[in-house]
């Protein structure tokens, strides 16, 4: 029999606020244990929650981006069950109306497009963490974290693959990094991501029993985690087996999940709603003011890059991937200079130099304008293409303006014909035998003179121009 | 009338994460029946169509700004605990389940 | 004048303080020196701090001498419900959970009462997370009612009724989440009121039922209660149901006229069930209000049999989750020698909660429960809305609805116990109030053959405590009689 997968991805991205979302402490992520903490996010007796209304907005954004209606009348929900993450042993959260509700996102995966439902997109508070390395059999907790904005992103079960999750997971993060409303960094927890996952034979219409995989430290591990899942379920029935539905961790060195089962009670939440904050309105107009501060987002910006500016699908997709990187590259081409040497600078020499020294666009010492007007200057002439390769590095690391270091270093290039033409001669006086090559039919031999040009003139010599004089001054000579 | 049998007083416990000595569920078993017998006279009254009151008040939308304020002194936020080691709260290992 | 400084009002003291006429020690060392005496006999307070309250009252005085404002408050000494949390000692709710457990930060109420001048001569017993009628449930001890050392003060926050009451502060403060303060207030014969849900900030008020609860004031009259409310209302950003309403200068609204005023007296109040001596005690008051010119009307709130089921799920359901967070991990009691987490709650909760709030969080836990949730939970918020329309629908005929405060006068220490039902039906008078959210004062109307007092309780629409104030105010002045000592401490 064939099987097919259902998947479903549950995804919480801490959402970058500066202060916690029911009170005043910092979200800071390396501060030291227990020090970003107070009454309220410790839980203790008679504080109250009061709800940041940044990360309203910030989960309302993500909402709109993923095409989610948003709910005019939402409230929060007491969850409640004991773990010492929980410094109330309830975590605030959205029960019946979430904020953000039946969106879609649309992947990309071998070519084609496909619709991923958002059935949910709700807020929440984040949970403490706990260390199990303190000595003395105990395990430790650190309530920084607790309290930080959680928004959970809640897919239907759309997904048929592991390859498919992938897609979804990076769309996803591209799209919330375009909105700036988390950092998304697996490793620092502020994405972490789960798949419920099920198979059930081709063509039928149930659902099978579904496991949760949690705990994946990375997208590839995600990928790697449902493929295995996939094939154990599979193994599972086809041994005569049943599923059992549970929840399942993931051991990234050997490669397989694990049954992590918890007890049943545990599902009962009791969720009711939150009486310390009242219901939350985002009425038309404050929606509206909200999507007018959403940028463009990743899809309708390739595509414009593709039309707007004739780049290659390829490109575009790689100048757009991030969004400071595709704001760069429109800067530096809205200062008039012509958008594939732009994209060609970018995406090569600069995207090596930013690897190379492990930096993010935003820190590059190379302003766009910068950029601009030293492809302005191969464009007019001023230098060539070979010194702006050897220039490029030297613009990356003092930050200096193209302009300056040209004419500081003298590096403006020759177009002087009588000055060409004084070199040209030496050349070919002093290569009679490639000059003999090139007079016996031997084009290539042109290569190496006009190369010896550059090299005596130290890179300066315009080389359309040393290529058109050596070629004249070959032909008088003989 | 209500219905709580010594199963249901264990499953409540368990939730409330209570431990309860068999004297203490036979006398909860038949308080809880009692009160909850008396609480199922509400379903004397029809309430379709009736919203719940979650707030008395009509208020909505009440905020705070993104605003960082100062956070306790470690010193004080462990005051208070029954276990630390100076850093952290300390707990009897945690079983890894949920 | 000739009685001492403990037995004057909060308008007394802080008129002569003010006046320097006494200085906020004086006052302070007449209050401590009172508690010395009595409460030994009340049991009111579980924590007395003498000193930390000599130092604000002299604190008062330099500010006085100084020639600054020392504030509407000043040098009052104002007792506290131990279910406020305060730097000052520690805040226990009178639990063994929450034992020696020491907040690191002032309720709003008590902040704003330091700044008005208010001296707080320490912590006042209740029942043990205010969850009770007669503060027996306490875990510190059992407060005996002043007029009656056999009699239980009330509950929840029979510590402040008592100590006001016993004349051991001139001003306390409680908590009333079904008739906490009205009831206790009724039964040691002082004035109490709940407020409008929203007008106190619950910032430090440790929860019970969130939607229910209110702070309020335990006064000798209805001059100080006013006096008091002037200080503690008003919006506060810490609490999000706290109410962004003016908050009027409340001693305007004492003016003895009730003339036009429609006092209304609902039939469903009125049964049987209401013991005749008070029935006689509260028509007489009502008697006091109508030779002035208030009119009667007759009005129904026809679902008042169904309040206290209401009130049980929602206040059960919400305390569930409120008092999870005791756990033995932040603070608080942890049980010895546990081997992991779930023995740790388990144990930590077993071992520290009396039976009373045991009951309640497994009556909460369950009416939240799955495949209980719509037949209890969201059935009682269903309910409580009927009970509120049923109060709007009342105020359209009357301006304040008049009621017994309590069917009975304080029972006896041990009396109710045995029985959880019984003693939940008793609060038949004050808990829709707490439903509804609307605000409720109780008062003395006298007392019963047995010498203990008859509590008359009004109730006014939601925000319209002046109208309420002015009804209180003009029995006060006209009933003709005054509460003076309590019989139990004479002599």
């Amino acid at each position: 029999m064939k099987y097919e997968a259902v998947i479903g991805m549950e995804v919480h991205v801490e959402l970058n606020t500066q202060s916690k979302v029911f009170c005043g402490c910092s979200t800071k992520f390396d501060a030291p244990a227990n020090t970003n903490v107070c009454p309220i996010c410790l839980g203790m007796p008679g504080v109250l929650p009061v709800i940041n209304k940044r990360a309203v907005e910030l989960s309302v954004a993500v909402g709109i981006a993923l095409n989610c209606t948003i709910s005019r009348w939402s409230k929060m929900d007491r969850k409640n069950y004991f773990y010492p993450d929980l410094a109330k042993n309830y975590q605030i959260s959205q029960y019946d109306l979430p904020l953000c509700a039946n969106g879609c996102l649309e992947i990309q995966v071998n070519g084609s497009t496909k619709r991923i439902g958002i059935t949910r997109a709700h807020l929440e508070e984040d949970t403490a963490r706990n260390t199990h390395t303190i000595g003395g059999g105990d395990s430790g907790v650190d309530f920084n974290r607790c309290g930080v904005p959680l928004l959970e992103i809640v897919t239907e079960p759309d997904i048929r693959s592991a390859e498919e999750a992938y897609a979804y997971l990076t769309s996803l993060k591209q799209i919330l990094r375009y909105l700036d409303v988390s950092d998304c960094n697996m490793e620092e927890g502020s994405l972490r991501a789960e798949a419920n996952i099920s198979i059930r034979p081709v063509g039928s219409k149930e659902f099978g029993s579904k496991t949760e995989v949690k705990n994946v430290a990375s997208f590839s591990g995600v990928q790697k985690a449902i493929d295995f899942e996939i094939a154990r379920q599979q193994q599972v029935i086809e041994g005569g087996g049943q599923v059992v539905q549970e929840t399942r961790g993931w051991d990234a060195d050997k490669g397989i999940t694990f049954s992590q089962r918890a007890k049943e009670s545990a599902h009962d939440y009791r969720y009711f709603p939150e009486p310390d904050l009242v219901p939350l309105v985002v009425d038309e107009a404050w929606e509206a003011q909200i999507a007018a501060t959403l940028p463009e987002l990743p899809r309708a910006r390739k595509a414009r890059f593709v039309s707007q500016y004739q780049l290659s699908e390829y490109d575009s997709g790689v100048l757009t991937a991030e969004r400071p990187m595709a704001d760069y590259y429109e800067t530096t081409v809205q200062c008039g200079v012509p958008a594939k040497p732009a994209a060609n600078w970018i995406m090569g020499d600069l995207q090596a130099l930013l690897t190379e020294h492990k930096l993010e666009i935003g820190a590059c010492k190379v302003t766009p304008e910068n950029l601009a007007s030293m492809i302005a200057l191969i464009e007019d002439g001023t230098i060539s293409g070979k010194i702006a390769k050897d220039l490029l590095p030297e613009l990356f690391a003092t930050g200096k303006s193209a302009k300056a270091l040209v004419e500081e270093k003298g590096l403006v290039q020759i177009s002087d014909t009588s000055e060409l033409e004084a070199v040209a001669r030496e050349i070919i006086a002093s290569n009679p035998g490639p000059v003999a090559d090139f007079r016996g039919g031997k084009e290539k031999a042109l290569g190496f003179l006009v190369g010896q040009m550059m090299k005596a003139t130290k890179g300066k010599a315009n080389p359309q121009m040393a290529n058109d004089i050596i070629r004249k001054e070959l032909a008088k000579t003989e | 009338m209500a219905k709580i049998t010594k199963a249901d007083v264990e499953y409540v416990a368990g939730l409330a994460q209570l431990t309860l000595d068999e004297a203490t569920k036979e006398r909860l078993v038949g308080e809880m029946g009692d009160i909850l017998g008396y609480m199922d006279k509400l379903n004397e009254l029809d309430t379709t169509g009736i919203e719940p009151t979650m707030h008395v008040l009509e208020m909505t939308n009440v905020f705070r700004e993104d605003e960082v304020t100062p956070s306790l002194p470690r010193d004080a936020a462990l005051m208070n605990a029954p276990k630390t080691d100076g850093e952290y709260f300390l707990v009897p290992r945690i079983l890894d389940t949920e | 004048m000739s009685n001492s400084w403990y037995e004057k009002t909060a308008l007394e003291i802080r008129d002569a303080v003010r006046a320097k006429k006494v200085s906020a020690l004086e006052v302070t060392d007449s209050c401590l020196k009172r508690i010395e005496e009595v409460d030994g006999k009340l049991l009111a307070f579980i924590d007395v701090w003498a000193d930390a309250a000599r130092k604000q009252a002299q604190a008062v005085d330099a500010k006085i001498a100084a020639g600054k404002d020392p504030g509407p408050l000043a040098g009052v000494p104002i007792g506290v419900k131990d279910v406020l949390c305060t730097k000052e000692g520690t805040t226990t709710c009178c639990s063994k959970i929450l034992k020696g457990y020491r907040s690191p930060f002032d309720a709003t109420v008590i902040e704003r009462l330091a700044e008005a001048g208010a001296v707080f001569p320490g912590k006042l017993n209740m029942d043990e997370f205010a969850m009770g009628s007669s503060t027996e449930n306490s875990s510190i001890q059992r407060t005996r009612n002043p007029w009656n050392l056999d009699c239980v003060p009330g509950g929840s926050s029979g510590g402040s009724a008592a100590a006001v009451a016993g004349h051991e502060c001139a001003v306390a403060l409680g908590s009333d989440t079904g008739g906490s303060i009205r009831q206790p207030a009724a039964c040691c014969g002082c004035v109490g009121i709940k407020p409008t849900y929203g007008r106190v900030s619950r910032y430090g008020l440790v929860a019970f039922a969130s939607s229910l609860d209110q702070i309020g004031p335990f006064t000798k009259d209805v001059t100080d209660c006013a006096l008091v409310m002037n200080t503690i209302f008003g919006r506060d950003p810490k609490d999000s149901t706290s109410a962004d309403i003016p908050v009027p200068d409340f001693t305007k609204a004492l003016t003895p006229a009730v003339k036009g005023l429609r006092l209304g007296l609902p039939k469903e109040y009125y049964t049987d069930a209401l013991g005749a001596e008070m029935r006689d005690k509260i028509q007489a008051a009502i008697k006091v209000l109508e030779s002035l010119g208030a009119e009667i009307v007759e009005v129904s709130l026809p679902h008042t049999d169904y309040a206290i089921a209401t009130y049980y799920i929602i206040c059960t359901a919400e305390a569930s989750a409120n008092l999870a967070r005791f756990d033995g991990v932040r603070y608080g009691y942890r049980a010895p020698g546990v081997a992991n987490v779930d023995e740790m709650y388990r144990k930590t909760k077993s071992e520290a909660y009396g039976h009373e709030v045991r009951r309640r969080i497994m009556l909460g836990t369950y009416v939240l429960s799955s495949g209980y949730y719509d037949a209890y939970y969201l059935k009682a918020q269903k309910v409580r809305s009927l009970i509120r329309r049923d109060f709007m629908d009342a105020f359209k005929q009357c301006d304040v609805i008049v009621t017994p405060t309590s069917p009975t006068p304080a029972f006896k220490i041990g009396e109710k116990t045995a029985d959880p039902l019984e003693m939940y039906l008793s609060d038949i008078y004050t808990i829709s109030v707490n439903l509804a959210g609307i605000p409720g004062l109780s008062m003395p109307c006298g007392l019963t053959a047995s010498g203990l007092p008859a509590g008359l309780q009004i109730m006014a629409k939601p925000f319209d405590e002046e109208t309420l104030l002015r009804v209180a105010y003009t029995y006060e002045q006209k009933r003709g009689f005054e509460m003076g000592m309590p019989a139990a401490l004479r002599g």
